[in-house]
């Protein structure tokens, strides 16, 4: 049992360090997701909140311009998870009843 | 070679941490122990992507005075930073919810080992 | 973690550091538009700080800093600043939560959208603070039950 679960976790970190040799260099400023344009000729979104996001909110932090106004439902969303991990843990330390013999 | 090496260090020290994380859930009996190990694994993805939206010589993400904003080639990558704020909040409110239900699974069976735990629920 | 821990040092810098920790965490929050920060960190920040007390002192010296039924409403006071700001958006044209219809007079279109991020930022930190103080006391509440 022990060495089956050993086969397992070796597969797995094989299987994603055969992955990761064909990820691009990091930091390379030629990669696909820091260019210009994408390949459909349309604007990629690293480059166009760079750009654009003083004009925008006036604001100098890109991160709260994103999480605060181009994405903002995203936050509310959050938002409403932390809420519900809160709740959960009113709900589920109760009182236990007695229970009524039959 | 020296160059294949340096650009992919960083992915192959996140991919031993996830693994770190994957032994914690798999081979450890006590329970809280596999809470720690899916915390090691989710600090690890957030660690991966965050290390991809690197570029050389770039400053952070906030507006500098002296760079001009046309220069995209001195500003890290914003997107992944945002993606990764959210992850990290969800993250927190899991590990809440789970030792809340290891303190009432101890409050009823007495018990957090887990093999002792499957043969007393059956 | 109901009694006081068995050492008056532990108490007396806890004692000492938490009002600073506080102030620190309300500039985090609105501080967000100039340097890294916003929100979230700043509502982790504010949460150690009350926590900082609930560890080190006990059930009855934690009380005179925080009650713990106030939890609750304050979580739902930040959950609704963030969702008025939205309905007053869509009431005034425009859709779920454009900042630019705002009906705050005498302001240009990107000093509203302004506005509306701190507004939102200060909605988020209350919401965090209250739901990771609350975590904390319903599981040392919950320990000797069942």
């Amino acid at each position: 049992m022990k060495l089956f679960k050993i086969l397992i976790l070796a597969l797995f970190a094989g299987v994603l360090i055969y992955a990761s040799l064909d990820l691009p260099y990091r930091g390379d400023p030629d990669n696909r997701m820091h260019a210009e344009r994408s390949i459909n000729d349309t604007a990629v979104i690293g480059n166009y909140a760079i750009q654009e996001a003083y004009n925008d909110a006036h604001t100098p932090n890109m991160v709260t311009v994103i999480l605060g106004d181009y994405r903002s439902i995203d936050t509310f969303g959050e938002q409403i998870v932390i809420y519900t991990a809160g709740l959960i843990t009113l709900l589920v330390l109760r009182r236990s009843r007695r229970r009524k013999k039959s | 070679m020296v160059d294949f090496f340096t650009g992919h260090y960083a992915y192959w020290f996140t991919l031993i941490l996830l693994c770190v994380g994957l032994y914690g859930i798999i081979f450890k009996r006590n329970l809280v122990k596999k809470t720690i190990g899916l915390a090691i694994l989710q600090a690890s993805v957030v660690l991966f992507f965050v290390s991809i939206a690197s570029k050389w010589d770039a400053t952070v993400t906030v507006i500098d005075k002296n760079i001009p904003v046309e220069q995209v080639e001195s500003y890290l990558n914003p997107l992944p930073h945002t993606l990764m704020l959210t992850a990290i909040v969800v993250g927190v409110a899991t590990l809440g919810v789970a030792f809340t239900l290891l303190i009432a699974i101890y409050n009823r069976y007495g018990t957090l080992d887990e093999q002792e735990l499957l043969e007393e629920i059956q | 973690m109901r009694s006081k821990f068995h050492s008056p040092i532990v108490l007396l810098g806890a004692r000492l550091l938490s009002p600073y920790i506080m102030v620190f965490g309300w500039y985090v929050i609105f501080h967000g538009h100039y340097s890294p920060g916003g929100g979230f960190q700043g509502g982790a920040l504010l949460a150690a700080s009350i926590l900082l007390i609930r560890v080190s002192g006990g059930r009855i010296v934690s009380r005179m800093q925080l009650r713990e039924y106030f939890n609750t409403p304050l979580a739902i006071i930040g959950v609704f600043i963030y969702f008025l700001t939205g309905i007053v958006a869509m009431v005034a044209g425009g859709y779920f939560l454009d900042y630019g219809q705002l009906p705050i007079p005498g302001m240009e279109p990107y000093w509203l959208r302004y506005t509306g991020i701190l507004i939102i930022e200060v909605g988020i930190g209350l919401t965090v603070m209250a739901i990771l103080v609350m975590i904390y006391d319903n599981m040392v509440k919950g320990e000797d039950y069942g």
